[in-house]
């Protein structure tokens, strides 16, 4: 007890500098969008900022950066399981997408 | 003794803690069971995101232009995404409240504890008043889970599907941060230690962390 007591001491500028980057990275992301950036750029930046805004999350304000390392793979290797999901459905759509091509082109 | 393997960095360290002759893992019994829970949520929104993914790439209608469906008229001015942009804004802003609480439930603080946890929970419902605006204003423009006057109709199921989880996430996420708030305040944690402030905070992160993922691929994509 006395030792996770310990370790939550941060102080509190953290926390402050942590939500500023936050807005900073959605008033970002929202830039993206209001800008119009298409295509490519547009898909690699939503990624991106949202990654940033994301480990930050998780590692700062979830305190997942001081927990250990048996803890952190515990939390953060089955979602390997849902890369793998995202692939598969991504070859199913396209395969679906095909064949709705084919067959209902006049939908 | 049992100092020296817990400091074992890297691998060496998680061999040791889950080899030896004791508990895993070093926190906090409610801790890890929120932590558990939060990653079989983690499965729950990545199935409905890719179930999202799938549909979108598969369908043969156009995909309705997110950042006109969700664009505000303000003094006459049309800004694009700009309600979506608030509310991340909004959660944004309670997440940085609940991570000050967790640090001053660990300092004994439990009025300002009480107050940034309230703080919280008011951000969370604005946000969920806000999402029923957003929901009214396309059930009035004829958008349902089986229908879409804009385009693709699987954009109705994926909207309302999941927005809908999300915003019953955070309306669960003001319940449980109000009732630990006014135990926080009555000092019924005094005994048990403030854990369960960190706990809640948790659960707070994630709704919010969900909440940059829909951001970005429902309404930015």
């Amino acid at each position: 007890m006395t030792a996770t007591t310990a370790e939550q001491q941060h102080p509190i500028s953290v926390y402050l500098k942590v939500w500023l980057l936050l807005f900073v990275l959605s008033g970002f992301s929202y830039m993206v969008d209001f800008y119009q950036v298409q295509g490519y750029l547009r898909w690699t930046l939503i990624l991106i900022f949202m990654f940033l805004k994301a480990g930050l999350i998780i590692a700062i304000f979830m305190h997942l950066a001081w927990e250990k390392l048996a803890l952190i793979y515990t939390i953060l290797l089955p979602t390997i399981a849902i890369l793998v999901l995202i692939a598969l459905m991504a070859i199913e759509a396209d395969y679906t997408f095909l064949t709705r091509l084919i067959y209902f082109r006049f939908v | 003794m049992t100092n020296s393997t817990e400091q074992a960095p890297g691998w060496k360290g998680v061999v040791n803690d889950w080899a030896a002759d004791k508990e895993t893992f070093n926190v906090p019994w409610g801790k890890l069971m929120m932590w558990i829970f939060l990653l079989s949520d983690t499965f729950i929104f990545s199935i409905f995101l890719t179930s999202y993914m799938t549909v979108r790439m598969s369908a043969t209608a156009e995909w309705p232009m997110t950042s006109e469906v969700f664009a505000l008229t303000i003094a006459g001015q049309h800004v694009p995404l700009l309600l979506i942009a608030i509310m991340t804004f909004i959660l944004i802003t309670s997440s940085g409240t609940m991570a000050m609480a967790v640090n001053y439930a660990y300092r004994g603080d439990r009025k300002k504890t009480f107050i940034l946890m309230l703080a919280t929970a008011a951000l969370g419902a604005t946000f969920v008043g806000m999402q029923a605006f957003e929901w009214s204003k396309l059930i009035e423009d004829g958008v349902r889970p089986w229908e879409n006057p804009m385009g693709a109709e699987q954009f109705g199921a994926s909207f309302f599907m999941i927005t809908g989880f999300h915003g019953m996430h955070v309306t669960a996420g003001v319940i449980y941060l109000i009732v630990i708030a006014n135990r926080v305040r009555n000092g019924f944690y005094e005994k048990k230690g403030y854990d369960i402030v960190e706990i809640t905070g948790l659960y707070w992160h994630f709704v919010d962390l969900v909440w940059v993922f829909i951001f970005a691929f429902f309404y930015l994509w």
